[in-house]
């Protein structure tokens, strides 16, 4: 199956990893992985602070670059879900809206696509360790996956998942909320961390970048020996 | 208690609030007790997801009918003796409510919970002609007795007060002197309230819902309190905002249904009472007199606009009892009487951007207050609005802002600009490196390093590994 990846600008930036072993997990898989050079940023950072006509500039710049992709899919919740939110956008543009309604169409976030598209709910990997999950807030009210990454997870060969307390508290992450009202974003982060130590986890592992660059900033600011990962990561164990 | 309970700048309010260790323990473990209570009321019910499609339903359709609505319920409620004042303005409606009171020489009015006169600062208006007005909700009489001290939750107004707390301002102003149980306590309460209800002129009620259809007023509360104040005096005046109301009493039992279990996790409060007009010929109790002031106060001038939805609002609170920014900072940070996702969005809509402008920001843009509305207002797409009116069309945000998003327009959408960008970030960020991270950010960057590590760009990109593979280079 062809695959367009969005790599994500965190991904493509901070978190190469995860991109790496997104194109290694879904090359396993049998897909075949594209990967176009003029992909850029989904525009949430702007629109989701107030800068809509802003943003529009950067969807129309990914609206293009995906215009010939079969699936397009991608290691995060929260960006997969700005591409669902480009038709509500571009509504009642003539040149857009259809184009607009067609990337969304064809987008998945990583579990997703694994589980309801390739249907597998068991990649064949092995990860030894005791771990929780963050179930991110865009990934499960936005996108509404709420399954397909504890689905995978439980057939990961020698991974003990723990419960998270609290899992549905958002981890104050926020995009440019993180900056702007730091201090607030600080003491949520900090309740989220405690409530992973709490579990007695090795390993926390989730499937937006974002959550996941906010949560290990705290954990290592605390020097706590737990290792963040990210879902793909897990999945691409051997 | 005017809408802005506080002339304190927002970041200070949030400082007081995040150093507020007591007040933060009683709301995240209030928080998780109404959370559990309330997803145990919604399963019980079962398909919760119609009944809030339904809620909605009800919801819209009164909004888009709203003047027939008012006009069928002024015109039932008149039909039964009742007396209906439409005030557009938060001052028209005290000064209706003032007028009634002073013709009717009242010297003392009892009133039950109501956040519509809480909005048009009622008590004061009417304290300052001398008037003793007594709240008789037991969480509003803690805040009334406590210096006016203003409330935190819609629903639970005293929830930053525990009971040793509650004991010292009775002590203090009650010359209360048994322990801080919460039965001893409200049992002193009871007595004083008793004398103040039999000796009351005045009753005031808010409105959860109207019923247009037959002109009665819906009221839901587990004190019964509201049930004596309009019981007892001869007089009964009740405020509402004017988009509360029902077409009939089918609907009201839907909506009342939905308000219970998404507020307080109950099936049915202890009291849900239909009131309807003055007291009839041969009737034992109730108002000889009854007024009905419904009020306006800005909005009108949300319908029609892209906030419109915010109008569906039954006041539950559901919103504030899961957003995990209210669970850090405490309702008296957003420095409103609506405080919580639903306060940010009404806020600056009834009150102005200039005294409200912070609160739309005070979101992760997580959802969980959408997730939680029985009528399915898009509360964080609402906040998002706001941000985009306040950037847009306020001209209000920061002018740093302004550029970094510009140059964010202009680099995202084009890709060298943006892999010449992205190629500078590293040895742009190289000097505050220490390992691999980040320990104290630059500019913006230093707010999020006062609670955490940042990580430092990788030294190669994702698109590089990739390109490199493509060429056969090396795998890693």
């Amino acid at each position: 199956m062809k695959v367009t990846l969005f790599a994500t600008c965190l991904v493509d930036l901070f978190q190469s990893n995860v991109g790496k072993a997104t194109v290694e997990l879904l090359e396993r898989l049998g897909c075949e992985i594209d990967f176009p050079e003029s992909q850029i940023c989904c525009g949430q950072p702007a629109y989701n602070s107030g800068y809509t006509k802003d943003s529009k500039e950067a969807m129309k710049k990914m609206i293009r670059t995906f215009a010939d992709a079969e699936h397009i899919v991608t290691p995060s919740g929260s960006c997969a879900a700005m591409f669902k939110e480009y038709p509500v956008l571009f509504q009642g543009d003539v040149e857009w809206e259809k184009k607009a309604i067609s990337l969304a169409e064809k987008t998945y976030e990583l579990t997703q696509f694994i589980v309801d598209v390739l249907k597998v709910t068991d990649v064949g990997a092995t990860f030894k360790g005791k771990a929780t999950y963050h179930t991110s807030c865009h990934m499960t009210r936005l996108l509404k996956v709420k399954e397909a990454p504890s689905i995978l997870l439980s057939h990961v060969k020698g991974l003990e998942m723990t419960p998270l307390p609290d899992a549905q508290n958002c981890c104050g992450f926020g995009g440019t909320f993180s900056v702007k009202m730091g201090d607030i974003s600080g003491q949520m982060v900090e309740e989220k961390v405690c409530n992973i130590q709490d579990t007695g986890a090795d390993f926390l592992i989730g499937g937006d970048s974002g959550c996941l660059m906010n949560i290990g900033g705290r954990i290592q600011r605390k020097g706590e020996p737990i290792q963040v990962l990210h879902i793909a990561e897990v999945l691409n164990g051997m | 208690m005017a809408m802005k309970t506080s002339s304190a700048k927002f970041k200070e309010r949030v400082d007081e609030g995040l150093h507020n260790d007591f007040m933060r323990m009683a709301v995240s473990s209030a928080q998780e007790r109404l959370h559990g209570r309330r997803l145990t009321a919604v399963d019980e019910l079962g398909n919760w997801e119609d009944w809030r499609s339904l809620g909605q339903e009800i919801r819209q359709h009164v909004l888009a009918n709203l003047d027939f609505y008012l006009h069928q319920l002024a015109e039932n409620v008149s039909k039964r003796g009742g007396l209906v004042f439409f005030a557009e303005t938060a001052e028209e409606a005290s000064g209706y409510i003032k007028d009634v009171i002073v013709n009717k020489k009242a010297k003392k009015i009892v009133k039950s919970k109501s956040m519509v006169t809480e909005e048009i600062n009622l008590n004061a208006a009417l304290e300052a002609i001398g008037l003793d007005v007594v709240e008789t909700d037991l969480g509003e009489y803690i805040l009334q007795v406590d210096d006016h001290d203003p409330p935190s939750h819609i629903v639970a107004p005293a929830l930053h007060k525990n009971k040793e707390q509650i004991r010292e301002v009775f002590k203090e102003k009650l010359g209360y002197t048994q322990t801080e149980k919460p039965e001893e306590l409200t049992a002193h309460v009871r007595g004083i309230l008793r004398k103040d209800f039999l000796s009351a002129d005045v009753g005031i009620t808010g409105c959860n819902f109207a019923i247009a259809e037959t002109g009665s007023i819906g009221l839901v509360t587990n004190e019964g309190n509201a049930d004596l104040v309009t019981a007892l005096p001869k007089t009964q005046i009740t405020v509402m905002g004017m988009e509360r109301l029902v077409p009939t009493f089918d609907e009201f039992e839907v909506l009342v249904s939905l308000l219970t279990r998404s507020a307080v996790g109950q099936r049915l409060t202890s009291y849900i009472t239909a009131l309807t007009g003055p007291r009839d010929e041969g009737d034992v109790d109730g108002p000889e007199e009854f007024h009905l002031v419904i009020v306006d106060n800005g909005r009108s001038s949300i319908l029609g606009t892209e906030f419109q939805s915010v109008l569906q609002c039954i006041r539950c609170a559901a919103c504030i009892n899961v957003c995990p920014v209210y669970r850090q900072v405490g309702g008296h940070s957003y420095g409103s009487i609506y405080p919580g996702p639903i306060g940010a969005v009404l806020s600056p809509l009834l009150g102005g951007y200039d005294d409200f402008k912070e609160l739309p920001y005070a979101s992760t843009l997580c959802a969980a207050c959408t997730e939680a509305c029985p009528v399915k207002i898009p509360l964080h797409d609402l906040l998002r609005k706001h941000r985009e009116v306040i950037v847009e069309k306020e001209k209000m945000a920061p002018f740093s802002e302004k550029m970094a998003m510009k140059a964010f327009g202009i680099g995202a959408a084009s890709p060298m600009l943006y892999k010449f960008g992205s190629k500078m970030v590293p040895s742009a960020m190289s000097p505050f490196k220490t390992g691999d991270s980040i320990s104290k950010g630059p500019g913006p960057l230093k707010s999020w390093t006062e609670s955490r590590e940042f990580p430092a760009p990788g030294k190669e990109s994702f698109r590089d590994w990739f390109k490199n593979r493509e060429k056969g280079g090396n795998p890693s």
